[in-house]
């Protein structure tokens, strides 16, 4: 600001058009700041109604947002070109990094840190964590029904989403088995968990029970025996994984089919010339071309496996062995407070799924998505 | 000049980068400004010692004994205020809850914000620690509160609520069972609002005294009345123990009532703390009356199979089938909530005190409580965690049924109903009363282990050496 002074010229011309920008520099950000402040002030400490806060904090909060945009990208583009090419990219990508930053990688940091301390975060503990997490008998089970969900859970929705991906493509009402299968999509994983739990439900045996439990019905029409499906390990393990299937086959079929069809048909035309049968060329020739896409698949699931809770949690909250790792961190965080543990199993579900993520990156990038 | 404007643009998204960032830095002063409010306690604190000798036990709320806030609350100061708070209860017993301290909004202009979750449990830990916390909150279970007065997140009442007020109010075994370590020796970390006895048998009257049942005084007779209700071909036992993330808890009070009848109070005690081992022949002993009840298929509704999944609150149903699907159901007072409408309590049903199995151990009878915990100090909360130790805060509830007043204040009259009022009863003529131990251990026993193990016991999952050692090496260290 001291600059300003030096100039000697034509000295109330130059004053005003500067006194007058820099109040607009200073103005225009900081009336911006005032009003999003004022808005945070008043959601903070108002007593108005609920319904106001609401609105108001919906108004606030994306207009907000728009304003600081809006606003520092018109700043930006009062710069010369030069400038601004160089500092508009700031003005987009900036705001996510920052929140990417302060909502990702400083939680992901502090709970590194906390995973050696003790229950409350108070002492220094070293690996006893980890060694709880690698020894325990409930984190063991854990382990192995993580396991269970990563290679029955992932290789059923894969290979029936195939199936039916490739089925599907030669019926006359392919949208319509494609609509049926993508449905349970739509559906939340605890209001699937509320579906099947009617499904599975056992009232047990003696005078005068009716089993209400579709299965249950189902097996005693057969002449069989009812039984409580889900607190049977390791067997219930598989019953829920099931419900995995039965909402993810979808999401894999939609995304193998769209790649079948991206199949070039004078290859499959070629294939048949040369009298190759069908099987032929579906190992052969299906198979290998849409090979980037079902190791995308195949990873999405994978992952969704292991950082799997919402269905555990809700069928069985992780009883009679049917405990997984997200359930047991949920666990040992919110119902035992004990944030040392909890840390070190997330450090573990994180530096687990990473690999799987990096790869699954890799193939998203092979495949051109990003 | 180019240059200049350069200059000048840049400097204003400096600015307005600077004021963003700046924004973040009032979050850290707000508790500065409130700072003054905490500590407010201290010139107050004389004040709160004037009234304190005069009539206490008396009911009028004139004068309030217990404390200065209450007073302040009644002649008007915190008209228009708002207290926030939370618990377990839901639906029913929310609505009973705002009715029975409406009268007390309606006299001071307190507006009392009562919101209920399920998931209780999880969701007071994620607003305590994210600073959010309600200002009064109803734990069903100490363990839980001691975490958090363990981390110094709890207002000691020992100035707020009158000392004497609380001697003549509660009996001392409430108060002990309030007092709690905090991070600077111990405090006084709740009041209890409501109480309820656990150690009952509920059963279908008018078809029991038809079919010529007597009621059992003693654990022999308990148990002949079960085989007679057997081989007559019905079930005499109603049991189911899934509550969603809660799972397996029913149990663990029929293990604590065992235990309070086959071991002494102080063995009870120690099991507590964790100085008797849940793997020692006492835990194994009270376990055994259980499972001789509960892993005989032809004893329980359903069969062993069906308790794990069955739920806790439509356990007790077929009881009412006419004719009953099963007979006896022990489970605390509470439960009355979840029978069918329309049933009179005395008439339709009715219960007894679940016997002792070692007379000389006596009239043992556990139970458990709501204690109120506060989080925020400010007058108006302060006020109304002083109303709750008075049986005021509850009369309406009890007068509506489905809960006891812990308070010695309160009057038998107010129980409304004669089953609700043999409760109380009970309560005053147990020879000893214990706190529901689950409720009472660390929570990742009490509300973890305890429950899972068993649950996975009883289906068999586990078996009886795992489940016990499992929840010893849960004990936290």
């Amino acid at each position: 600001m001291e600059a300003t002074t030096t100039e000697p010229k034509n000295m109330g011309n130059w004053l005003a058009t500067n006194i007058g920008r820099l109040l607009i520099s200073l103005l225009v950000p900081i009336l911006t700041f005032l009003v999003l402040w004022q808005g945070f002030v008043f959601l903070r400490d108002s007593q108005a109604p609920q319904i106001v806060i609401v609105v108001t904090a919906i108004l606030w909060g994306v207009g907000g947002v728009a304003a600081l945009y809006a606003v520092s990208n018109w700043l930006v583009e009062k710069l010369p070109r030069e400038w601004a090419g160089r500092l508009q990219p700031f003005v987009f990508i900036g705001p996510g990094v920052a929140i990417l930053f302060w909502f990702l990688a400083i939680p992901a940091i502090r709970t590194l840190m906390l995973s050696f301390r003790s229950a409350t975060g108070t002492g220094f503990v070293g690996f006893d964590n980890y060694k709880f997490a690698f020894t325990d008998r409930i984190m063991l089970e854990a382990f192995r029904n993580n396991l269970l969900w990563m290679v029955f859970g992932t290789f059923f929705c894969v290979s029936l989403g195939l199936v039916i991906a490739v089925l599907a493509d030669r019926s006359n009402y392919e949208s319509i088995y494609k609509a049926i299968i993508f449905m349970p999509m739509a559906i939340s994983f605890v209001g699937a968990g509320v579906i099947w739990k009617f499904i599975y439900t056992y009232k047990g045996e003696g005078a005068g029970i009716s089993e209400i439990g579709l299965l249950n019905a189902i097996v005693l029409a057969l002449g069989g025996q009812s039984q409580p499906w889900l607190s049977q390990p390791p067997l219930n393990n598989f019953f829920l994984i099931v419900i995995m299937v039965w909402l993810q086959t979808g999401f894999a079929m939609v995304i193998i089919s769209s790649a079948i069809k991206g199949i070039p048909a004078e290859l499959l035309e070629a294939a048949r010339i040369d009298g190759a049968n069908e099987f032929q060329t579906f190992f052969r020739i299906i198979i290998p071309t849409i090979q980037g896409t079902l190791l995308t698949v195949t990873t999405t699931i994978l992952i969704f496996s292991l950082k799997l809770f919402d269905i555990v949690r809700v069928m069985t909250g992780g009883n009679n062995g049917t405990n997984v790792i997200a359930n047991e961190f949920y666990l040992e965080r919110f119902t035992y407070g004990n944030a040392g543990r909890a840390s070190a199993i997330a450090i573990v579900l994180l530096v687990a799924v990473i690999p799987v993520m990096i790869y699954n990156l890799r193939q998203f990038r092979e495949s051109r998505a990003f | 000049m180019k240059n200049k404007s350069i200059l000048w643009s840049m400097l204003s998204i400096a600015v307005l980068a600077s004021m963003i960032l700046a924004a973040c830095a009032p979050a850290t002063e707000a508790p500065a400004t409130e700072a003054p409010a905490t500590e407010m306690p201290a010139t107050e604190a004389p004040a709160t010692e004037m009234p304190a000798t005069e009539a206490p036990a008396t009911e009028a709320p004139a004068a309030m004994a217990q404390g200065q806030e209450i007073n302040d609350a009644y002649a008007g100061m915190y008209k228009g205020t708002v207290v926030t708070m939370t618990g377990p209860f839901t639906d029913n017993d929310a609505v009973k809850f705002d009715a029975s301290v409406k009268a007390f909004e309606d006299a001071t202009g307190i507006d009392i914000q009562y919101t209920g979750s399920k998931e209780f449990e999880a969701s007071i830990r994620v607003a305590v620690e994210g600073g959010s916390a309600p200002d009064i909150v109803d734990f069903p279970q100490p363990g839980l509160l001691a975490n958090f007065a363990a981390e110094g997140k709890v207002v000691d009442l020992t100035d707020i609520v009158n000392a004497d007020w609380l001697k003549e109010n509660y009996i001392q075994s409430w108060l002990d069972m309030g007092t709690m370590e905090g991070p600077n020796g111990p405090i006084l970390a709740g009041v209890w609002g409501r109480a309820n006895v656990k150690s009952i048998v509920f059963y279908p009257k008018k078809a029991f005294d038809e079919a010529g049942y007597t009621i059992p005084a003693t654990w022999d007779e308990l148990m002949a009345l079960t085989e007679q209700i057997a081989s007559d071909g019905d079930a005499p036992w109603c049991i189911g123990i899934e509550s969603g993330a809660a799972t397996g808890w029913p149990m663990t009070d029929w293990i604590e009532d065992a235990m309070l009848r086959t071991t002494s109070p102080e063995n009870y005690d120690k099991w507590v703390k964790g100085e008797l081992k849940f793997d020692s022949p006492e835990v194994r002993n009270a376990l055994k009356y259980v499972t001789d009840i509960w892993f005989n298929d032809a004893y329980v509704f359903g069969g062993r199979d069906a308790i794990g999944t069955t739920n806790f609150g439509d356990a007790p149903k077929p009881m009412f089938d006419n004719p009953p699907k099963c007979w006896l159901h022990r489970q605390g007072d509470f439960i009355q909530t979840f029978f069918p409408e329309g049933l009179e309590p005395g008439v339709d049903y009715d219960f007894f005190y679940l016997p002792p199995i070692d007379e000389s151990l006596g009239k043992p009878v556990l139970g458990g409580g709501d204690i109120y915990a506060m989080f925020n100090d400010r007058p108006e909360s302060r006020a109304v965690i002083q109303f709750f130790a008075s049986a005021e805060s509850v009369k309406g509830w009890v007068e509506a049924g489905g809960t006891i007043s812990p308070h010695n204040d309160s009057s038998l009259d107010w129980y409304k109903d004669p089953v609700t009022r043999k409760l109380a009863e009970i309560l005053k003529n147990a020879t000893t009363f214990r706190f529901d131990a689950s409720d009472l251990m660390p929570g990742a026993v009490g509300a973890g282990s305890f429950w899972k193990s068993m649950t996975d016991f009883v289906s068999g999952s586990i078996d009886e050496d795992t489940a016990l050692k499992q929840i010893d090496d849960s004990w936290p260290k």
